[in-house]
């Protein structure tokens, strides 16, 4: 048995962070020493509406086996309404990319406030496992090229 | 077609309309082909029967751009996409004229020749003053019969109906040939696995060649500049800009008309590699649909687009929702 097949599988993570809340709950998370896995790996973005459905694909087509986007709550949106929209967005996209074959439970919208340290790192912790038991993902990479 | 043509004749004659957007026949009897027409003598090669799929509303972009009234030629489902074009202000009302033309379905040269009918040198029983239930094709082999719903463009099975959403006067008959529910192919995929799935896709995505016919023909693709142009100068505008958007070149594009493409299938009727593109763009009407209540883009263009809109309790997107 080689090295590699001997490793447990560590699954590639993206999770976009807004600046105003999550990202501040992430920090929140850090400083009260509440942890979460190293595998996910967090882009902080303006508002969660920033994210264009392409970081999702490009994610995805880079290899990530997740996708999670962490926002105010609905309501709460620094910018007012950021957050609806990207609530609409993201429920056809995920809804689209389940349909290509990228199973729903690998994309997630989570809404997270600055004050939430703990409900961030048990968040990360929940989807980490839930893609872990889901294993790889379908290279979106190789959607137009059949061998 | 005759009532057609002569009225057309006039509304050039007493100059009404500068120019006459419409069908000229092709090579083919089965491939005619938009074009513009601008005198009497030019109307001898207008045609308009089963074959004339294609939609003018996107060239009223361009001839909105022009002096004077355009007159259009428009299909019930064509008006769809023309008032699409009117909401999002691609398209000034006041230069066109709109006939609304009859439609009892158009015609897929693909399936005649899938049933083996080769070698045709004409088609009748495609005159959209006929009945419109069976076509004699007289080829090099004898004379083949076909009927016409079998014939049908798959966009025809699920025809949005025979009204005409805009006109200025109509002209022929309509027929609804709708004859089965436009979700059915997507609920089907909907059922498969995953691995399914992706592997369904992976096939039909394979045949592209990135033509971008499907882009050029779409109403709702009409941005002025496309994400999908290269910026780059000469030649090196004909290199592959980043893989990534050739990879993903269908999912971005669908995506880009969520909530405005009408479903007038052109996409798919273009494909010359048959890809089912109207698949993604349905997938997304029926989402709106059940997510945010049924809205057929361009019947009205007063409403809100979905993907410009939001409600307080929306649903919550993935397996939250």
């Amino acid at each position: 048995m080689s090295i590699k097949e001997n490793e447990e599988f560590r699954p590639k993570i993206v999770a976009f962070c807004c600046n105003w809340c999550s990202y501040a709950g992430a920090d929140l998370a850090g400083s009260s020493r509440l942890g979460y896995p190293a595998d996910v790996k967090i882009i902080r973005v303006p508002c969660s509406c920033r994210v264009n459905p392409m970081f999702i694909l490009r994610a995805f087509e880079k290899g990530a086996d997740g996708v999670i986007i962490c926002g105010c709550h609905p309501g709460d949106c620094h910018y007012s309404t950021g957050n609806y929209y990207a609530r609409r967005r993201m429920t056809l996209l995920f809804s689209l990319l389940d349909y290509v074959g990228v199973e729903k439970g690998r994309t997630r919208v989570e809404w997270v406030s600055a004050a939430e340290g703990v409900k961030f790192s048990a968040t990360m912790n929940e989807f980490v496992e839930k893609i872990r038991s889901l294993g790889k993902n379908v290279r979106l990479e190789d959607l137009r090229c059949r061998n | 077609m005759q009532e057609l043509i002569s009225r057309i004749k006039a509304l050039l004659a007493d100059k009404t309309v500068d120019r006459v957007l419409g069908w000229k026949a092709g090579d083919m009897p089965y491939n005619p082909e938009p074009a513009y027409f601008e005198t009497e003598e030019d109307l001898k090669d207008f045609v308009y029967d089963g074959f004339c799929g294609a939609n003018l509303s996107k060239y009223m972009i361009e001839a909105s751009k022009l002096e004077g009234k355009t007159l259009v030629c428009l299909k019930p489902c064509d008006t769809y996409s023309f008032n699409q074009l009117i909401k999002e202000h691609r398209v000034d009302r006041e230069k066109a004229y709109i006939i609304g033309v009859g439609c009892k379905g158009k015609l897929d040269i693909d399936k005649i020749k899938a049933q083996g009918i080769k070698g045709i040198k004409s088609i009748s029983g495609a005159e959209i003053d006929g009945a419109a239930d069976t076509l004699k094709i007289d080829t090099m082999y004898g004379e083949k019969t076909c009927s016409y719903a079998d014939a049908m463009l798959e966009r025809c099975h699920v025809c949005k109906g025979k009204e005409h959403m805009i006109y200025d006067e109509i002209i022929g008959e309509s027929k609804d040939t709708a004859d089965g529910n436009r979700f059915d192919e997507v609920a089907k995929i909907e059922a498969m696995s995953p691995e399914e799935k992706f592997a369904f896709f992976q096939k039909e995505l394979s045949k592209c060649i990135r033509c971008n016919a499907c882009r050029n023909v779409c109403p709702a693709c009409s941005c002025r500049k496309c994400v999908f142009d290269s910026n780059k100068f000469d030649s090196a505008q004909k290199a592959n800009v980043v893989s990534f958007e050739e990879k993903m070149f269908h999912i971005i594009r669908a995506f880009h008309v969520a909530g405005r493409c009408t479903d007038c299938g052109e996409c798919s009727r273009v494909c010359p590699q048959g890809i089912p593109l109207h698949l993604f763009n349905r997938k997304f009407i029926k989402d709106i649909n059940a997510f945010y209540g049924d809205y057929q883009a361009g019947a009205d263009v007063d409403a809100k687009a979905p993907l410009t809109n939001f409600t307080f309790d929306d649903i919550e997107p993935g397996e939250r929702g």
